[in-house]
């Protein structure tokens, strides 16, 4: 085996009294692709702070090329040592350039020319990853659509000025990539472990993680609870080894036909095609990332030339920037879409708002031992759970979704898709926007987005991979 | 990029509309001794506004720096003119007092907006101990500094240009200006990039302090003799200097070049308003008019530029 | 319990208003503690009414504040005294005049943020420059007293409690209630906690916002009536000293100035607080510059104190 990059022995770490690291041993060998799954709330993003150096172990060493490092760990300490990280929500300052970014993750970077010496290190590493990328260096962060940022950001992570590149760590890198971009990224990352750089890979999609990783490391409940090389694994081992069954879902036969028509909508930003939602289905949104999805439903919430026969509610899917009210109580957050429902002469009644809350708690069992608890007390996994239950709570007949499920574990979601498709047996329209194609199969019809236009419209036995990325990247569509 | 060179530009075409207005009004003023006149105390609020930047650069607003300029004409006319090492101390005791400043409202994670609320009767108060009424003397070399006659440009105007470039050099070319800016714009980052955020707002902050003094010495050099009350207005005049100028409250988006500009529409605008002859009951309603009139425009700028 | 307690930002300023009376009747020996202690609420009301105003408006999210709230205080005196001229008759309509007035300010000062998209510290400043130049070309130079009526609502008390306060303290009452248990006050802390979010949770933020600004112009309108009547006649300056103690007390009281979360009774605590404070410092002989220094250093003392806002 070749020489270690990074160890770690018996690393804990606890919040309070949730232990979140209950004794963490890992080690990552230099020029290794380190696939690293688990559950939301299984560790991985704290494991992921303490090497980063953002987070100081309770307890623990680390070792770094076999040497235990006996000074403080700190962020700082890990910069100096080569370990870099991409973290999920993006550590990018949108008012700088992309070059004026490098900066700040190279300290080597000052003195006349700096900002000469940043371009051309940034320029080149987006080049070598990403072809084709159309970023500037002297583009302001704010600027660039969501995917170009975490491209910055993912090619700024490789670059090197002195020392060498360690480690580095991409937490969910390609949440907001298209295939193309993703598929770029994950070849890259071969060939940079084939330098002799370590990667740690962390995804919830796990056919990225099988393709691409060497060795595989499952987290649960604190602790690594697998560690083998990659090719000892199937998809259905690994999610078994996280510890939740994978289940097969029985779509109904499409049936929608003669159903009222709930939404009828053309996108503003393209093309003459219009989408339309019939009672009691669900429609998906797919296509490349950022090809106008989101702005589709965001057009159909403000009602810019979309009908519709009923209320809107929207569950968004960037939960901190678009869903939850981080100091309110689950129970509030669940509420605040009913609120005029729930008044009584004028004045909410705090006990129906307070039997609501209780009510959706059960239904979508969110994990908490009481909904008066703050809402930054659940996983992101049942944040979202709330943000559903605040959707489907409310007397909306139309539930926007805006890819609700990124980031959430498996588990969560196959909760979350069988209320879905109870919820629309029983007369509710979904409008579900999807980075991953396997969710299609909830659907029971697409629309597939490119340049802000609809390219096509597949019905129920056309939902495939194959299908849907033909509809993507092909010239002419009907 | 149209749009956005255009709101760039914005404070520059503000600044020179209101001197084509001046210089329509009152022709005389075209003159070099007019500008001079006109612009002599654009250069304290100059200072002050760019001392405000800092302070806005890592999204804290600093409702003291009047007060605090004031305090500075004080120390200036009785301690720097009696004895100029122990008025130099004082100074920099005061700049040194900002930074901690700086530092308790970053450790204890405070706003910012009370706290220097707070600091402005403390810098009201000494100034009112050290001078009860308005008096002292300036010092020979402020007022010769303030009054030097500078061949084809007005001092003023040169004095503004050469803050400006200088804090645009610090600020937006330099490579510590990048994590200044970066701290206000995403301060998370900066940390997990092993930057401290409490090294950087100190630093901003004696920044924003030592320009105060610079302020408080330039206007000192100006009326002569100090007066704990002189600069009251500088809070809001710096307050809306930074604004003009093109910079944002929060997101680490200022402008040195702008700033300054922005400060000398300010001060060019009070004088515009005599030559108006306006009624005095409707002097501070005119200012607040262009004020307004100024981000109505940089609206229309920027509401263009979103719907493209 | 008592930890429980201890969290509420509001005790702190209770307690500093405690301890800094208590430290006053101390000075003096127990003399005029019950004088001292009713002069402040009257006091304190005026600051809690404008107080309660920009609570409202801190609550609405970061970078949300009323600067106008003197300006309009003063036009809503003027307005009053003026419309009323010193008869008993035409208090209503006076009344109404000057509310009215402090109104249109509120929809001025959120049309500017709202269709201008001006940031509201530099809206809500730039709007009081033109309402105060009104007040001033309004009731330029004259002095006129209030109606009767009016200078003895505002100074009325029963067992030594100023009718005011009490009227205020229902006001406040209803505030917090409007707070937890109505659309509009839910809708302010979702508000000032992620704006995008409320709207996406289909909360009415445009209107939410609106509200918000007029309710805090209103409630200076009320302020500017009867302070008239209080001192017996508007003057030009009056509003002045409301601008730092809107602010001050609102953040002492334990509202959080990053928008969300909102605190009534705080408001209480911090106004008679900053009243006592400078009682105190007026029994202890203190020079003006000690007087202002230690205000000062008492507001930084209690910020610091009742602690920062939790890292979000």
């Amino acid at each position: 085996m070749a020489s270690e990059a990074i160890r770690l022995d018996g690393v804990e770490k606890s919040f309070g009294a949730v232990r979140a690291l209950a004794g963490v041993d890992l080690t990552v060998a230099a020029g290794e692709c380190l696939g690293l799954v688990g559950h939301n709330g299984a560790g991985k993003s704290t494991l992921m702070h303490v090497l980063s150096g953002n987070l100081t172990p309770s307890a623990g060493t680390l070792a770094i090329a076999g040497k235990p490092y006996d000074r403080q760990w700190t962020a700082a300490a890990a910069q100096a040592e080569g370990v870099r990280c991409v973290f999920q929500e993006l550590s990018l300052c949108p008012n700088l350039t992309v070059a004026e970014n490098v900066r700040i993750v190279h300290r080597p970077l000052k003195g006349l020319g700096w900002k000469g010496r940043a371009r051309a290190l940034i320029r080149q590493k987006l080049d070598e990853i990403f072809p084709n990328h159309g970023i500037s260096p002297d583009d302001e962060i704010a600027d660039l659509a969501i995917g170009q940022r975490q491209m910055a950001e993912i090619a700024r992570a490789f670059t090197v000025t002195d020392g060498k590149l360690r480690l580095v760590i991409l937490d969910e890198p390609t949440s907001s990539l298209d295939a193309v971009s993703a598929q770029q990224l994950l070849a890259y990352v071969k060939r940079e472990t084939a330098r002799g750089a370590a990667v740690i890979l962390i995804s919830h999609l796990l056919g990225e993680i099988l393709s691409t990783a060497d060795r595989i490391v499952v987290m649960k409940d604190g602790k690594t609870v697998a560690d083998r090389k990659a090719s000892g694994f199937t998809r259905n081992s690994l999610v078994a080894a996280m510890g939740s069954e994978a289940r097969e879902h029985k779509r109904g036969a499409a049936r929608m036909a003669g159903a009222e028509v709930m939404v009828s909508a053309q996108p503003r930003s393209g093309g003459t095609a219009a989408l339309e939602a019939r009672k009691g289905e669900i429609v998906g949104l797919t296509g490349l990332a950022g090809h106008g999805q989101t702005r589709m439903l965001l057009q159909i919430y403000e009602h810019r030339q979309a009908s519709m026969k009923g209320a809107l509610a929207f569950i968004a899917g960037d939960r901190q920037s678009d869903g939850v009210f981080n100091l309110w109580s689950i129970g509030r957050n669940i509420t605040t879409r009913s609120l005029a429902a729930l008044r009584k002469g004028g004045l909410i009644d705090l006990a129906a708002e307070a039997r609501l809350a209780g009510e959706w708690k059960q239904r979508m069992a969110i994990r908490t031992p009481d909904v008066n608890n703050n809402i930054l007390t659940l996983s992101g996994g049942n944040q979202q759970k709330a943000l559903f239950a605040r959707a489907l709570a409310s007397d909306a007949a139309i539930i926007l979704m805006d890819d609700p499920m990124r980031g959430v574990d498996i588990g969560t979601k196959q909760e979350v898709y069988a209320m879905i498709r109870a919820e629309a047996e029983k007369g509710r329209t979904f409008v579900w926007y999807t980075t991953e194609i396997e969710e299609l199969t909830h659907c029971d019809r697409a629309y597939v987005f490119r340049d802000g236009a609809i390219a096509a419209s597949l019905g129920v036995d056309e939902l495939t991979e194959e299908k849907m990325l033909q509809a993507s990247f092909a010239e002419h569509t009907a | 990029m149209n749009r956005r060179f255009l709101r760039q530009a914005l404070p520059f075409l503000t600044l020179a509309v209101v001197l084509a207005a001046t210089f329509y009004v009152q022709p005389r003023t075209m003159s070099y001794f007019g500008l001079n006149l006109m612009l002599q105390y654009a250069v304290p609020i100059a200072l002050a506004t760019i001392a405000q930047m800092f302070v806005i650069t890592v999204n804290d607003l600093d409702l003291s720096i009047g007060p605090f300029v004031g305090l500075v004409s004080c120390i200036g006319a009785t301690l720097l003119f009696d004895n100029p090492a122990l008025g130099v101390l004082a100074l920099l005791a005061m700049i040194a007092a900002y930074g901690a400043v700086g530092a308790l409202i970053h450790i204890r994670n405070l706003p910012s907006i009370v706290v220097t609320l707070g600091l402005s009767f403390v810098w009201l108060g000494i100034a009112v101990l050290i001078l009860p009424s308005p008096g002292g003397k300036s010092p020979e070399w402020l007022k010769a500094i303030m009054n030097v006659h500078v061949p084809y440009a007005p001092f003023p105007i040169i004095a503004a240009i050469v803050i400006g470039v200088v804090v645009h050099l610090a600020l937006m070319l330099s490579s510590y200006g990048v994590i200044a800016r970066g701290a206000g714009g995403n301060p998370k980052a900066l940390s997990r990039a092993g930057w401290s955020m409490l090294k950087t707002k100190v630093i901003m902050y004696m920044l924003a302090g030592f320009f105060g003094v610079l302020a408080g010495l330039a206007l000192l050099g100006l009326t002569t003799s100090g007066d704990a009350h002189v600069a009251d207005r500088y809070t809001l005049y710096s307050i809306a200097g930074v604004i003009l100028g093109g910079g944002e409250f929060i997101g680490g988006r200022v402008s040195p070049l702008g700033a300054v500009v922005g400060a000398l529409t300010l001060a060019l605008a009070g004088s515009f308003l005599i030559f108006l002859k306006i009624s005095p009951d409707w002097q501070i309603g005119a200012q607040g008019a262009i004020l307004i009139i100024v981000l109505a425009l940089r609206a229309l700028v920027s509401y263009g530029e979103q719907k493209r | 319990m008592r930890a429980k307690l201890l969290r509420q930002p509001w005790v702190y300023s209770f307690g500093a208003a405690l301890a800094v009376w208590l430290a006053t009747i101390a000075y003096t020996h127990g003399q005029g503690a019950g004088a001292i202690l009713t002069a402040a609420l009257s006091f304190a009301t005026f600051t809690i009414i404008v107080g309660l105003g920009q609570m409202m408006v801190i609550t609405t999210g970061p970078g949300n504040v009323d600067l106008s709230i003197p300006a309009t205080i003063t036009l809503s005196g003027a307005v009053a005294m003026k419309v009323m001229d010193e008869d008993t008759g035409r208090m209503a309509i006076g009344i109404v005049a000057a509310l009215g007035a402090a109104t249109l300010v509120g929809i001025f000062n959120y049309g500017l943020i709202r269709i201008l998209r001006i940031p509201p510290i530099i809206a809500t400043l730039s709007s009081s420059f033109l309402v105060l130049s009104a007040a001033i070309s309004y009731g330029r130079g004259i002095r006129i007293k209030p109606p009767e009526p009016l200078a003895q609502f505002a100074e009325a008390q029963v067992l030594g409690i100023p009718i005011m306060a009490i009227a205020v303290l229902a006001l406040s009452v209803a505030m917090a209630v409007v707070l937890s248990r109505t659309v509009y006050g839910r809708s302010v802390l979702a508000v000032g906690q992620n704006s995008r979010a409320a709207w996406l949770a289909g909360l009415n933020v445009g209107r939410t916002r609106f509200l918000t600004y007029v309710l805090s112009a209103f409630l200076a309108g009320v302020c500017g009536i009867l302070l008239s009547g209080f001192s017996r006649g508007a003057a030009l300056n009056m509003g002045e000293e409301f601008l730092l103690a809107s602010i001050a007390t609102v953040v002492i009281g334990g509202t959080s100035v990053a928008g969300g979360r909102a605190n009534v009774p705080g408001i209480w605590g911090a106004a008679l607080f900053m009243y006592l404070l400078v009682t105190m410092l007026n029994t202890f002989g203190a020079s003006a510059g000690i007087r202002l220094i230690l205000t000062g250093l008492m507001i930084i003392g209690v910020i610091v104190a009742a602690g920062g806002e939790e890292q979000r």
